[in-house]
């Protein structure tokens, strides 16, 4: 199946890229879509502890189940305001 | 056209406006008549010039702005269930903003002063813990993406933490 990924700020600067499109094996999860992430992109290794995650706008935890189609977002350590 | 209590968008905040919008209501309930109301405080957060001994020329500010937008909806709700009468009204705004622009803009009202302000600053607070906004520094010499917290709505830690500071 394949999602769309988000990222954003300096996780966007590293892959290149504010959104991919990236084919996930069925019943993965978001740390697996991250772990794919971080093969191709070594960099973000770093950020592992300290990202959020969410589907489809809506904060999700790591081990939550993606599904065709979504929209599967990382955010870095926020700084709003 | 009207202005919506949550907002997230590149255009300059107008204070004025969003107290206006807050003052009208939305009319669904008997707490969002605007007579009972005593206290309106808000608050701006501006671009500074200096950051952590850096010179700053400006700011360029990136959201997520769909869960932006949810996570406002949460912490208002956050805020009805501590201050029942409470009203609340928040826009953030993104794109490159010089030095002295506001960044953010929140108006609270109630019935009494103490809950206005315990819950605008609880409003901010939690804007920094929870809100998916980034900051990149444009400073004398380089430029930095600034990190603050790790956004997790669900850290009760946190929440408390901002109850804490907005009371104190």
């Amino acid at each position: 199946m394949r999602v769309t990924v988000r990222l954003f700020a300096r996780l966007r600067d590293i892959a290149g890229a504010a959104e991919l499109s990236r084919d996930v094996a069925a019943g993965a999860t978001i740390a697996d879509v991250w772990r794919q992430l971080e093969g191709e992109f070594p960099e973000l290794a770093r950020y592992e502890r300290s990202i959020s995650s969410a589907i489809n706008a809506d904060y999700a935890r790591m081990d939550s189940r993606v599904g065709d189609g979504d929209e599967v977002a990382f955010l870095p350590p926020v700084s709003g305001g | 056209m009207t202005t919506p209590l949550l907002g997230i968008g590149p255009d300059p905040l107008d204070v004025g406006r969003l107290a206006a919008a807050l003052e009208a209501g939305t009319g669904a309930e008997p707490a969002d008549d605007p007579g009972r109301d005593g206290a309106v405080v808000t608050f701006l957060g501006l671009v500074r010039n200096h950051n952590m001994g850096r010179s700053v020329r400006y700011l360029e500010y990136e959201a997520y702005e769909a869960l932006a937008l949810k996570a406002f909806a949460r912490i208002d709700t956050e805020i009805r269930e501590r201050w029942p009468s409470v009203r609340l009204a928040l826009h953030h705004r993104t794109g490159r903003l010089e030095v002295g622009e506001a960044s953010v803009a929140i108006v609270v009202r109630s019935p009494h002063r103490g809950d206005a302000y315990a819950a605008c600053r609880y409003a901010i607070e939690r804007v920094k813990q929870i809100a998916p906004v980034w900051k990149r520094e444009y400073f004398e010499g380089g430029d930095v993406w600034i990190e603050g917290a790790t956004a997790n709505p669900d850290d009760a830690r946190a929440r408390a933490a901002a109850e804490r500071v907005a009371c104190a």
